[in-house]
């Protein structure tokens, strides 16, 4: 059964390249305010391809912080995707190794929202996904390069570009909210979130508030057997 | 300062790309047993919320905590919107412009 993978593909990564222009912008914008040639921007967006950790390597980059705080940095930031990819794992079972390791690359919290649900559905395939990984990547690259490029003419925090990170969390969360027990989980990690945040220095909050919040969801649902409904 | 800028991007690569790899290469060979398949359906919704809190309502350097934040007043509309047009190019543009407005009005 052969299906064209790559209209559906582009299609449905249309919705990641919009919400990608406004983020790639602000993250060239503030690159090139930090000192960052566009080729190093586009160099950092297609092997990183990674944009809350590009993010906070740029801003820690011009605060003058060293190297290895800013790869430790992004390996805590970007440990999530561990978990995305877990996650993906479940429904890619059996795929062709080198195939996994290109769609590896693409792994971001927007084409997992998307490719994770699709699988789900069960309209969607590898294929599919490997093409709306790359359409996003491409997408990513050219906006942040733009960003570098046009960086120059837009004075800082104008346009409200602080916020595209956080309204696109926003979104890709209400994505993810599908059961009332996913809610319950979402709201606990939130909270237990903004405790350890608040108690712990650097980036470990996130992985530890949502390992310990997944762990409290999934006791929750499996005491009271809510785990399949919605 | 650009040879170390190179450096420090295909470290950053690295250490990126192995999280992103390891349970594709791994995970996809073996069949996990339920409780762990339940786990992770639970894990994308933690992480995103657990990443998306901190900054609403927590801020400077070092963090404490915020509620008089411009991010989490403008963060209900957001949500509002997104819940309602599942839209994640809309929600990113209506999120900025009310965000640019707040800093002109506040």
């Amino acid at each position: 059964m052969v299906r064209n993978p790559i209209l559906p593909g582009v299609k449905a990564a249309w919705p990641i390249c919009l919400g990608y222009i406004p983020i790639g912008l602000a993250f060239g914008v503030l690159a090139q305010k930090a000192g960052m040639t566009w080729f190093q921007i586009a160099l950092m967006s297609s092997i990183v391809f990674a944009g809350s950790s590009q993010f906070i390597a740029v801003s820690m980059l011009a605060g003058g912080s060293a190297a290895l705080a800013v790869i430790m940095t992004a390996f805590f930031v970007n440990l999530r995707h561990l978990l995305m990819s877990s996650s993906l794992a479940t429904l890619l079972h059996n795929e062709h190794r080198g195939k996994l390791s290109i769609f590896a690359y693409g792994v971001t919290d927007e084409s997992f929202a998307i490719n994770y649900t699709r699988l789900l559905a069960g309209d969607w395939d590898l294929n599919r996904s490997l093409v709306l990984n790359h359409t996003a990547n491409a997408c990513w690259i050219l906006s942040t390069v733009a960003g570098g490029f046009f960086g120059h003419l837009i004075p800082a925090h104008s346009l409200g570009i602080d916020y595209a990170l956080i309204a696109m969390f926003i979104c890709l969360l209400v994505f993810q909210l599908t059961s009332r027990l996913i809610v319950l989980t979402a709201v606990i990690a939130g909270m237990l979130s903004v405790v350890l945040a608040l108690w712990i220095p650097g980036n470990s909050y996130i992985v530890l508030a949502s390992v310990i919040a997944a762990t409290i969801g999934l006791g929750i649902g499996r005491l009271s057997r809510t785990f399949h409904e919605t | 300062m650009p040879d170390t800028y190179v450096f420090i991007i295909v470290a950053m690569g690295l250490v990126t790309y192995i999280p992103r790899w390891l349970p594709l290469f791994i995970l996809t060979k073996y069949t996990l047993p339920g409780w762990f398949k339940d786990w992770l359906t639970l894990i994308p919704a933690s992480v995103l919320s657990a990443l998306l809190l901190p900054a609403l309502v927590t801020g400077g350097d070092p963090r404490h905590f915020d509620i008089m934040r411009p991010e989490l007043w403008v963060a209900v509309p957001t949500f509002i919107f997104a819940l309602a047009t599942k839209s994640l190019g809309g929600t990113v543009v209506v999120g900025m412009v009310l965000f640019w407005l707040s800093g002109k009005l506040l």
